[in-house]
C-alpha cells in the first residue's frame, strides 16, 4: 500500500470527515479497534488546532510500508500565525482556548512519533506515526 | 443535526448514534438542559454505547453538561463507554473523574436510583 490523500480543514464538519478517512486507512492497514481510536482520536485533536487557531490547512496520510515495519503517517499543516511558546503547548493542561488542554500533549500519548516544527507568522506542521504491531 | 431526548417518568435518556460534530454537540448541550428545565426531570442517562470517539473537545462538552444538570438539581450518568474510548481517554489525560459512569442502561438507571434514593 503506497497512497497519500489529504484533508482540507476549512469548516468544523472537516474534522470528522478528516478522522474518519483516517480511521477507514488505519482499519486498511491492519490496526485493531483500540489503535484505530487512537489514530482517529489523535487525528481530531490536530484537525481542530488547525480549525481553531489557523483558520485552514490540511491533513494527510500516508500508509507506511518498509521491508519489516507497517504504519500510518499523518501530517498536520496549516499556514496560521504559528506557535509562539513550543514548550507551553506540550504542557498538560496549557489551554489559550478554555479547552481541557489536553490537545498536543495527548496527540504525542497517542501515537508513536511526534514531530513539531513551527514558524511564527508561517504556520505550523506537526507530523506524527503510529506503528503496527 | 438534532440527537433525540427520550423522556421515561422522572428520567430522560439519550442515546448517541452518530459521529459527534462539535456543533452537535453544543446543540445537544443546550438542548438537554432546555428538556430537564421543562420536564422537571431529576436524571438523566447518556448512552455511549454507540460512539467510538471521544476527543477532548467532546469530552469537555460531556464533562460540562453533566455539571450543568447537577446546578439544575438533575444526575447524569454516562453508560456504555467502549473499551478502546476508554484507552483512548487516558492516553489523552481526560479522566472525567466526577462524572457517574455505569456499564450499560440498565446499570445506569440503576445507579441513578441509587444516587437520587429512590
Amino acid at each position: 500500500m503506497d497512497f497519500q490523500s489529504c484533508v482540507n480543514i476549512k469548516k468544523e464538519w472537516d474534522i470528522v470527515g478528516a478522522r474518519q478517512l483516517g480511521r477507514d486507512i488505519a482499519k486498511k492497514i491492519g490496526f485493531g479497534t483500540v489503535d484505530q481510536a487512537r489514530i482517529a482520536t489523535a487525528i481530531s485533536e490536530l484537525a481542530r488546532n488547525i480549525y481553531l487557531y489557523a483558520g485552514s490547512g490540511k491533513v494527510c496520510f500516508e500508509a507506511i510500508d518498509d521491508m519489516n515495519h507497517k504504519g500510518l503517517s499523518i501530517i498536520a499543516i496549516d499556514e496560521g500565525p504559528g506557535i509562539e511558546e513550543l514548550s507551553q503547548v506540550m504542557e498538560d493542561g496549557f489551554s489559550t482556548s478554555g479547552g481541557l488542554g489536553a490537545g498536543l500533549p495527548g496527540v504525542k500519548r497517542l501515537m508513536d512519533e511526534f514531530d513539531i516544527v513551527s514558524e511564527q507568522g508561517k504556520g505550523t506542521e506537526i507530523k506524527v506515526v503510529k506503528w503496527l504491531r | 443535526m438534532r440527537i433525540p431526548i427520550l423522556k421515561l417518568h422522572n428520567y430522560l435518556l439519550i442515546s448517541i448514534q452518530i459521529d459527534l460534530d462539535d456543533q452537535t454537540a453544543i446543540q445537544f448541550q443546550e438542548d438537554l438542559l432546555n428538556k430537564i428545565h421543562a420536564s422537571g426531570a431529576t436524571g438523566v442517562v447518556i448512552d455511549l454505547t454507540s460512539v467510538d470517539i471521544i476527543d477532548s473537545f467532546i469530552a469537555k462538552v460531556l464533562g460540562d453538561v453533566v455539571t450543568m444538570s447537577d446546578l439544575m438539581g438533575a444526575k447524569v450518568v454516562l453508560t456504555g463507554i467502549q473499551p478502546a474510548v476508554a484507552m483512548t481517554l487516558i492516553d489523552l489525560g481526560i479522566h472525567l473523574q466526577d462524572v457517574p459512569t455505569a456499564l450499560d442502561l440498565e446499570q445506569g438507571l440503576i445507579k441513578l436510583r441509587q444516587e437520587l434514593e429512590e
